[in-house]
């Protein structure tokens, strides 16, 4: 359901993505005016991280966990069923800000205020009201997601002994339920602005805008942490499987995970260099934020060393794993790129952003995603998929993306800043490249679609365990795995 | 094996060209003009090389297992999962690297900070869509909107060189003097940048942030507003003279002169074909993005003045929310922009085209009896 629901959006938030690149296409305004330009791309940022990202991960999540950790279920299937029925409501909501008088929310994912709330479109309410369900439906999951863990567990599998997918899951969903209420509480500060009369963010009733900022990006950082760590728990499966040897530094992953979410509550203003922060503060947040590329680095170190002297093979899901260490690794060469603070002057809200987050989210949230389907995909169909259609979606995507995103590199260093519609004729070449290589990303993930769609209506049976390589507890149920899979549960060593 | 070596080796080359290749003006940044920007672009280029250099080591160990260590290739997998060694060398290695790195970036970042000993001071005022000027010590500032034509924007005339990074009135400043600037908003955030400087702040209203630069070449640079600050925020560019001190000097004096100029203006008998004709170009420049060029409007959120109620209606009334704005939203208080003249002119042209045609005519003394009432 969740999954479904996550990729319906993915598909919404990337047509709007489409709109976006043809009126970049070219210098000049073509198709869309500046006023619906705007809706875009703040329509596309929100509906990806929130519809399709983070759904995404809840589905992986509630199909995996209970498997893995040898439970029947997930510990509150009430609960569960609420949380994703708040979903559809809350993103019904939400698009349908599109077709109210004055429009969508037009002030990006981020919505600075004053230009959200004084400024703002009418519909800025209703946006507000989309959050705080999105929100609790958000907070429920990972309550679900760490009752389960705890609770569940099979016996002897004591939490060294977890495997990673779960471990990345329990500190993402204590990252949600520590950020989700700040989300909540600025929108809401956000709604009193607006329709009652206070001045929290509003300088000229006494308010700060410079708040706004500490307070969203407090909630943003971490939420960009809960886009990425589920899927390296994904990755810290898929790679040892079919690299056919054990991961290498168990422990250190799981130290490594850690600190990354430890330290992603304090790296909060490296978002606002530019600000005007005083001198100390911009030194303590530059620092703060080198120091993730630590343990991000432990991380990358790792998968690297699992692939030595393994005995690799290349099916769809070892592919996007790859392609996800690859260029994850590149995302984050230019996030090292931008912690350092004068750098970031030049860098700051232009196209080398852009092309920074492309390259951690998409290889990373969502190349992560299509492995980790990919992988489990005949566990949950009992059929196999497509290999041949597979490796095509594969090399298409990973052809596509690129196109599209590294030239993004060039234009923003070469001064191109984020979020407009038309822009001056040096930029127009590298568009133009971008454009056609996001079209052809966009293309493609139809053909996933269809994949799925054929492994589920059929193809060859898929047995218990499909992947030569492959360990836990979910591959020694038959495929389809049957429900409540472990009535009894099974003992760990 | 030697082929593994040659393909690996191949591989690396394919790497290494775009890296080299970065060092292109059209790709890279540009080092810039001021001792600030080098910095940048320094600091830029250490951290990119040595991303590179982690990068081939890493991914040529990542390739080597790929191309080596393949099962269609009979390899065997070991089994080693742990080391304790390894896993503390590979945090340790790259903390080292990001303290090095953290020195001279911190050096450059305590000199971008220090904005004292200024020898000229210059307030820069966001407002959507425009940047105002305000020399503190000289007493007067203007406005400096896009200058690219809409024709040009719609694609119905060929785009010029500076398509977009065009302006009015450029901010003009002395070569060799340190300038500071102090940086607000009148409405919502914008952010003032120029990569030529190296200098990037935003401008936040009820703040005032400050920025420095010293120009050593005197020259046009062109930078955008980079914070998103509504409908027209990729128009409002930045263009940015340095010329030499003397040419400075010369400059100053005719805007002087021009300013007073503009103010007996003020004391003229104009006719309604004058005002109407000044009326258009006031309207174009500053209404237009908002009001649109033929006065329709974007409704809801900027209504039509063609056929509005004010704009047909009460005298009063029209001057009252052009003069004073209305807060609260984005018609802004053009009282303290515009001159009397200009505004009498766009108040008469508002009056009197696009078929609202109330005959009426606002002179600049009815605008400065209007504003000395209040
Ligand atoms: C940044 C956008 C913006 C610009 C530039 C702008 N306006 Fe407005 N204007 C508005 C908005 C928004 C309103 C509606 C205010 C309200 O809510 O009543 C408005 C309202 C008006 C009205 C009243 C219309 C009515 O029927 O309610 C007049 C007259 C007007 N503007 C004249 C001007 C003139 C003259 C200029 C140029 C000197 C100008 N505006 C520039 C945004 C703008
Ligand atoms: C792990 C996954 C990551 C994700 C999903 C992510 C996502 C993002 C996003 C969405 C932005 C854009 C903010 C905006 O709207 O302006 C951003 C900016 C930034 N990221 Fe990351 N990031 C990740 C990793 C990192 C890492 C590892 C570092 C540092 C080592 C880093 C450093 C930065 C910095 C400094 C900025 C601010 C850039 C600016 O606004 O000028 N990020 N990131
Ligand atoms: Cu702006
Ligand atoms: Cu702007």
């Amino acid at each position: 359901m969740y999954l479904v629901f996550s990729f319906t959006m993915f598909l919404l938030g990337g047509s709007m993505a489409m709109v976006i690149r043809a009126e970049l296409f070219q210098p000049g305004l073509q198709i869309v005016q500046p006023e619906f330009f705007n809706q875009m791309t703040t329509m596309h940022g929100l509906i990806m991280v929130f519809g399709a990202v983070m759904p995404a991960f809840v589905g992986l999540a509630n199909w995996m966990i209970p498997l893995m950790i040898g439970a029947p279920d997930m510990a509150l299937p009430r609960m569960n069923n609420w949380s994703f029925w708040l979903l559809p409501c809350a993103f019904l909501i939400l698009v349908s800000t599109l077709f109210m008088e004055g429009g969508a929310p037009n002030f990006g994912w981020t919505f600075y205020a004053p230009l959200s709330t004084t400024y703002g479109p009418p519909s800025t309410t209703f946006f507000i009201f989309a959050i705080h369900i999105m929100g609790i439906s958000s907070i429920m999951g990972a309550i679900n997601v760490i009752a389960t863990i705890l609770n569940l567990r099979a016996p002897g599998m004591t939490l060294m002994k977890m495997p990673l997918f779960v471990w990345t899951w329990l500190i993402t969903a204590f990252l949600l339920i520590a950020v989700m209420p700040v989300l909540a509480g600025v929108v809401t500060m956000m709604l009193m602005d607006i329709n009652f009369g206070t001045s929290f963010f509003d300088a000229s009733g006494g308010g700060d805008p410079v708040l706004f900022q500490h307070v969203f990006w407090f909630f943003g950082h971490p939420e960009v942490y809960i886009m990425i760590l589920p899927a390296f728990g994904a990755i810290s499966h898929i790679i040892p499987a079919f690299s056919r040897k054990p991961l290498f530094g168990y422990a250190s992953m799981v130290y490594a995970v850690g600190a990354i979410a430890l330290l992603s509550f304090i790296v909060w203003a490296h978002h606002m260099f530019t600000v005007g922060v005083p001198l100390a503060g911009q030194l303590f947040f530059m620092y703060a934020t080198m120091l993730i590329a630590v343990p991000t680095g432990v991380k990358v170190f790792n998968w690297v060393a699992t692939m030595f002297r393994g005995s690799l093979s290349f099916e769809a899901p070892m592919l996007f794993a790859v392609a996800f260490v690859i260029l994850f690794t590149i995302g984050g060469f230019s996030g090292l790129m931008l912690a350092i603070a004068p750098s970031d002057f030049q860098y700051h809200d232009t196209y080398f952003v852009v092309a920074h987050f492309h390259y951690v989210l998409v290889p990373g949230a969502i190349f992560g995603i299509f492995a980790a389907a990919y992988f489990w995909l005949p566990k949950w169909t009992g059929h196999m998929y497509d290999e041949a259609l597979a490796k095509t979606h594969f090399w298409l995507s990973f052809i596509g993306m690129n196109l599209a995103f590294f030239p993004m590199h060039f234009l923003g260093l070469a001064g191109m800043p984020r979020r407009i519609p038309d822009y001056a004729l040096q930029f127009a070449d590298f568009n133009m490249i971008s454009s056609i290589g996001a079209f052809m990303f966009g293309a493609t993930q139809l053909l996933f679609l269809l994949i799925v769609v054929r492994c589920v209506r059929g193809g060859e049976p898929a047995p218990a365990k499909p992947w030569e390589g492959a360990e836990g507890l979910e591959w020694t149920v038959p495929s389809p795995a049957p429900y409540h899979t472990f009535s009894t549960p099974p003992e760990v060593k | 094996m030697r082929v593994h070596a040659q393909r690996a080796g191949a591989l690396f080359g394919g790497l290494a060209v775009p890296a080299v290749s970065l060092a292109d003006w059209t790709m890279n940044m540009r080092p810039g003009v001021t001792s600030t920007s080098n910095e940048i672009f320094s600091l830029h280029m250490t951290i990119l090389w040595i991303c590179v250099a982690i990068g081939v080591v890493v991914f040529g160990v990542m390739f080597w297992s790929i191309f080596a260590h393949r099962k269609s290739q009979g390899h065997k997998p070991a089994n080693f999962h742990e080391n304790t060694v390894v896993e503390i060398l590979w945090t340790i290695i790259p903390f080292v690297i990001l303290v090095a790195m953290a020195i001279p970036a911190t050096a450059t970042l305590v000199k971008m900070y220090d904005t004292s000993e200024s020898e000229l001071d210059i307030r820069v005022t966001g407002y959507q869509w425009k940047w105002q000027y305000q020399y503190v010590d000289q007493d007067f500032g203007y406005f400096s909107t896009l200058a690219t034509p809409r024709d040009q924007i719609a694609n119905r005339q060929r785009k010029g060189e500076h398509y977009l990074l065009e302006v009015d009135n450029p901010l003009v400043i002395p070569v060799g003097r340190k300038v500071r600037l102090l940086l607000t908003a009148n409405d919502v955030i914008h952010s003032w940048w120029v990569p030529e400087f190296g200098v990037k702040k935003d401008a936040i209203p009820g703040f005032i942030n400050e920025a420095w630069v010293r120009v050593e070449e005197p020259g046009v640079y062109r930078g955008q507003c980079t914070e998103l600050c509504g409908k027209d925020h990729g128009f409002m560019p930045v263009v940015v003279r340095a010329v030499p001190e003397p040419e400075f000097q010369t400059w100053l004096a005719e805007q002087k002169a021009a300013a007073e100029k503009e103010r007996e203006l003020t004391q003229k008998d104009w006719t309604l074909e004058e005002l109407m004709a000044r009326g258009e170009k006031t309207y174009q420049t500053t209404c237009a993005a908002c009001h649109q060029p033929d006065g329709r409007g974007v409704p809801p959120a900027f209504p039509a003045l063609r056929g509005s109620p004010i704009a047909t209606g009460d005298l009063a009334a029209h001057m009252d929310i052009v003069v004073h704005g209305k807060s609260g939203t984005a018609m802004q208080a053009f009282g303290s922009q515009l001159s009397e003249v200009d505004l009498a002119a766009v108040i008469t042209y508002e009056r009197n085209a696009w078929g609202n045609s109330t005959g009426d005519m606002v002179t600049p003394k009815q605008i400065l009896d209007f504003k000395n009432q209040q």
